[in-house]
C-alpha cells in the first residue's frame, strides 16, 4: 500500500520548520558574534565556548540517559544554551566555570523542570546569574593582555570617556559574545529574515530602554552616552538572542510589547540606579518570571465569543 | 482514641515512641509538612546554626506542648491563640536569656530568629492540632519528635549549604583555601572555589527543594515496594481527620460512575430531556414571533464558557 492510502489524523500538511532547524539557525546566527569574540580575545575564548557547549550537551545527554528518557540533544537547544552561556563569560574565566554554569543551566533550570519548553527561565542567563552571584570576581575580570581598561559601561558609570566607534565594531573588553554590535546585528538580521524572530520584543525593548536612559540617565539627549549604553554592554545580545527565546517569552502580540517595555525599563533601572554597570541578564530573567502573568492577561478574544463588557451591559 | 489504632511505622498511636518517630520521620515538619519555612531558609547558612536553632525550637516545642496540654481544659476555646502565645513566649524568653548569657556568639548569629520562635508555625501547629487535644505525655514526646525532626532537617540543609557555599563542615575548613587536610590531598582540596550562592538566600531554596525531592523519592520507592505510606504527611494540622485509603476511594468512585452510567442506559430519554430543557426555547404561541428573541438564548449558550471562566 502506498503512503497516499494511509489515513492519519491531522495535520496532513507539515512545514519543514522543526525545533532542530530553528535551533540550528540560531547557532548559525550566533556564529558571527562568537567568531568576533574569538578574533578579539584569542584562543582562550574558543576554549571557553567549546567547554561550555560540550558541558551543556553532555549534561543533557547524561541526565536523559540516567533517567531513561528520550535523548533530545539532537534538537540543538543545548548547543544554543551552551553557546550563549559561553558568550556570556569573560575570556579570562577558568576552565571549570563554564562546566559549573553548563551543568546548572541544563540540570537545574531546564531538565528538572521538564526539559525544553518547560523551563521557566532562559537557562543560559540563569546560569550566568548563578555564576555572577557565586563568583563575582571571576565573572567580572575582563582584563586581558590586549585590554586593561574597564568595560565601556563601567567606565561610563565612573564618568570616564568612551569611544563609540570601538564599541560598534567590538574592540572593547567585555564578555566573549557581547562586544561587537555589528556581528550581533548581522546574526539578528539572519534570524529576522528567516522569520525565526521578529522585531516586536527587541524593538520595544531597545526603544523603551533608550527612552528610559534619555529621561533618567542624567545626560539628556547626549548621543555618545546613549550609543554607549546601547553598544557597550550585553543589551544587543540580550535583546536579540535571549529576550526572544521562544520558551520564556510571551506568545501573544500584546504580551510581547508589554514584555519588551518591561525589560527595557528594568534594564534602565539596573544600569542607571543600580550598583553594577550591567543589568541585562537580571532584567531578562526577572522578565521571564512574569511571562505567565503577561500571557494570562493578554489572551486574545476567541472568534465568536463576545467581549466581557458588552455582556454585562446587556445583563444590566 | 481507641488503642487499636496504629500510628506511625506500626506503633500504637499516641504512645511516646510513636509520637517521637512521627515527628522525626513520618510527619517531619520541614520536609513533609513543609511548615516553619522562615527559620529553615533564613538561619541555615551553617550546620551549627541549624543545630542551635533546632535545639532551641525543640526545647520550646516540648515544654509548651506539655504546658498547653496540661491547661487544655482550662483555656477557653475563644481565646486559645493568645493563651498559646503567652505560654510559648515565656519559654522563648527563657531560651533567649539563657543563650544570651551562655552562648553569646550563637545568640548574635541567630539574631532576630530566636524571638521569632514565638510565631514559628510548627509550635503553633502542634499546640493547636495536637497538644490542645491530647494528654501530657504524648504531647511532650510529640514536641520532642517534631523538634528533633526540624533540627535534623535544618542541620542537613545547613551542612550542605555550608559545605558547597563555603567549603566548611561545622566551621572546619575542609575544601577551599586554608584546608585543614594536610599533604597533596589538602592541596587538591584547597583548589576548591566555594559556590557562594549556596550561603545566600537562593541556595537555601535550591537545597531545600533537592532534599524534599529526595524525601518524596524515598516515599515513592516505599510505595513501590507495597508499603503503606498513606500516613505520610497527611496528619499535620488535621491529624484527627479519618484518612481513607486512596485505593478504596478510587474503587468507590469507579463504582459510583458505573452506577451512574447504568442509570443513563436505563433512562436515556429523561436524561436527554434534562439537558435540552425544552421550556427554555419554547416561544409563547400568541405573542408575535421575533427572530432576534428566539436566537438570543442560543447565543447565551455560546457565551457560557466565558461566563464560567469569569466566575
Amino acid at each position: 500500500m502506498s503512503d497516499m492510502m494511509k489515513v492519519s489524523s491531522n495535520p496532513h500538511v507539515r512545514s519543514g520548520v522543526t525545533t532542530s532547524n530553528i535551533m540550528m539557525w540560531v547557532v548559525i546566527a550566533l556564529l558571527p558574534a562568537a567568531g568576533f569574540g574569538i578574533y578579539n580575545f584569542g584562543i582562550d575564548a574558543l576554549i571557553i565556548l567549546l567547554i561550555s557547549v560540550f558541558s551543556t550537551v553532555a549534561t543533557e545527554f547524561c541526565y536523559e540517559k540516567i533517567m531513561n528518557k528520550k535523548i533530545t540533544i539532537g534538537d540543538f537547544s543545548a548547543v544554543v544554551t551552551g553557546l550563549l552561556l559561553g558568550m556570556n563569560l569573560p575570556c579570562t574565566a577558568p576552565w571549570w566555570l563554564p562546566i559549573v554554569g553548563g551543568v546548572f543551566a541544563i540540570l537545574v533550570v531546564k531538565m528538572l523542570f521538564g526539559g525544553l519548553g518547560q523551563n521557566f527561565m532562559n537557562p543560559a542567563l540563569a546560569a550566568r546569574c548563578f555564576l555572577l552571584i557565586s563568583f563575582p570576581a571571576l565573572m567580572t575580570n575582563f582584563a586581558t593582555d590586549t585590554y586593561t581598561s574597564p568595560t565601556p559601561l563601567a567606565a561610563l558609570k565612573a564618568g570616564e570617556e568612551v569611544t563609540v566607534i570601538d564599541m560598534i565594531i567590538g574592540k572593547i573588553p567585555g564578555t566573549i559574545g557581547e562586544t561587537s554590535m555589528i556581528a550581533i546585528v548581522i546574526g539578528a538580521c539572519i534570524l529576522i529574515m528567516l522569520g525565526i524572530i521578529d522585531l516586536k520584543i527587541p524593538g520595544t525593548y531597545i526603544a523603551s530602554f533608550v527612552l528610559f536612559v534619555i529621561i533618567f540617565g542624567g545626560h539628556g539627549l547626549n548621543g555618545t552616552y546613549i550609543s554607549a549604553q546601547l553598544a557597550g554592554g550585553g543589551l544587543m545580545l540580550g535583546a536579540f538572542f535571549m529576550a526572544t527565546d521562544y520558551v520564556t517569552s510571551p506568545i501573544t502580540t500584546k504580551g510581547k510589547y508589554i514584555y519588551g517595555v518591561f525589560l527595557g525599563v528594568l534594564t534602565g533601572i539596573f544600569r542607571v540606579f543600580g550598583a553594577s554597570a550591567e543589568g541585562v541578564s537580571y532584567a531578562i530573567i526577572i522578565g521571564n518570571l512574569i511571562v505567565p502573568l503577561i500571557e494570562k492577561y493578554t489572551i486574545p478574544r476567541a472568534f465568536g465569543i463576545r467581549p466581557v463588557e458588552k455582556k454585562e451591559e446587556k445583563k444590566a | 482514641m481507641s488503642e487499636e489504632k496504629k500510628g506511625a511505622l506500626g506503633f500504637t498511636q499516641d504512645t511516646p515512641i510513636e509520637r517521637f518517630l512521627n515527628g522525626l520521620i513520618v510527619e517531619n515538619p520541614t520536609l513533609v509538612l513543609m511548615i516553619g519555612m522562615c527559620p529553615t531558609l533564613a538561619v541555615t547558612t551553617s550546620a551549627i546554626n541549624g543545630v542551635t536553632m533546632g535545639l532551641a525550637t525543640t526545647f520550646v516545642l516540648a515544654l509548651s506542648n506539655a504546658v498547653i496540654s496540661l491547661l487544655r481544659k482550662v483555656i477557653p476555646d475563644t481565646v486559645r491563640i493568645p493563651a498559646f502565645i503567652v505560654v510559648i513566649a515565656s519559654f522563648v524568653t527563657l531560651v533567649q536569656l539563657v543563650m544570651q548569657a551562655y552562648v553569646p556568639v550563637m545568640y548574635q548569629a541567630l539574631g532576630v530568629y530566636i524571638p521569632l520562635i514565638v510565631v514559628n508555625c510548627i509550635i503553633f501547629g502542634r499546640a493547636e492540632a495536637y497538644a490542645s487535644k491530647h494528654n501530657v505525655v504524648p504531647s511532650f514526646f510529640d514536641g520532642i519528635g517534631m523538634g528533633l525532626g526540624f533540627t535534623c532537617a535544618i542541620t542537613v540543609i545547613g551542612l550542605f549549604r555550608e559545605f558547597i557555599g563555603g567549603g566548611t563542615m561545622f566551621d572546619v575548613q575542609v575544601f577551599g583555601e586554608g584546608s585543614v587536610v594536610p599533604g597533596p590531598v589538602g592541596y587538591f582540596f584547597s583548589q576548591y572555589q566555594p559556590i557562594r550562592i549556596f550561603i545566600q538566600q537562593a541556595g537555601a531554596f535550591i537545597v531545600l527543594a533537592v532534599l524534599i525531592a529526595i524525601m518524596n523519592q524515598v516515599k515513592f520507592n516505599l510505595e513501590k515496594k507495597g508499603k503503606d505510606t498513606s500516613k505520610f504527611g497527611v496528619g499535620g494540622c488535621c491529624s484527627d481527620v479519618e484518612i481513607k485509603d486512596p485505593k478504596k476511594v478510587k474503587e468507590e468512585l469507579l463504582a459510583k460512575e458505573k452506577a451512574e452510567a447504568k442509570a443513563e442506559v436505563v433512562k436515556p430519554i429523561e436524561a436527554k430531556a434534562d439537558v435540552v430543557k425544552p421550556s427554555d426555547i419554547k416561544v409563547p404561541e400568541k405573542e408575535p414571533v421575533v427572530v432576534g428573541n428566539v436566537s438570543e438564548p442560543q447565543i447565551k449558550e455560546v457565551i457560557v464558557p466565558g461566563e464560567e471562566d469569569k466566575k
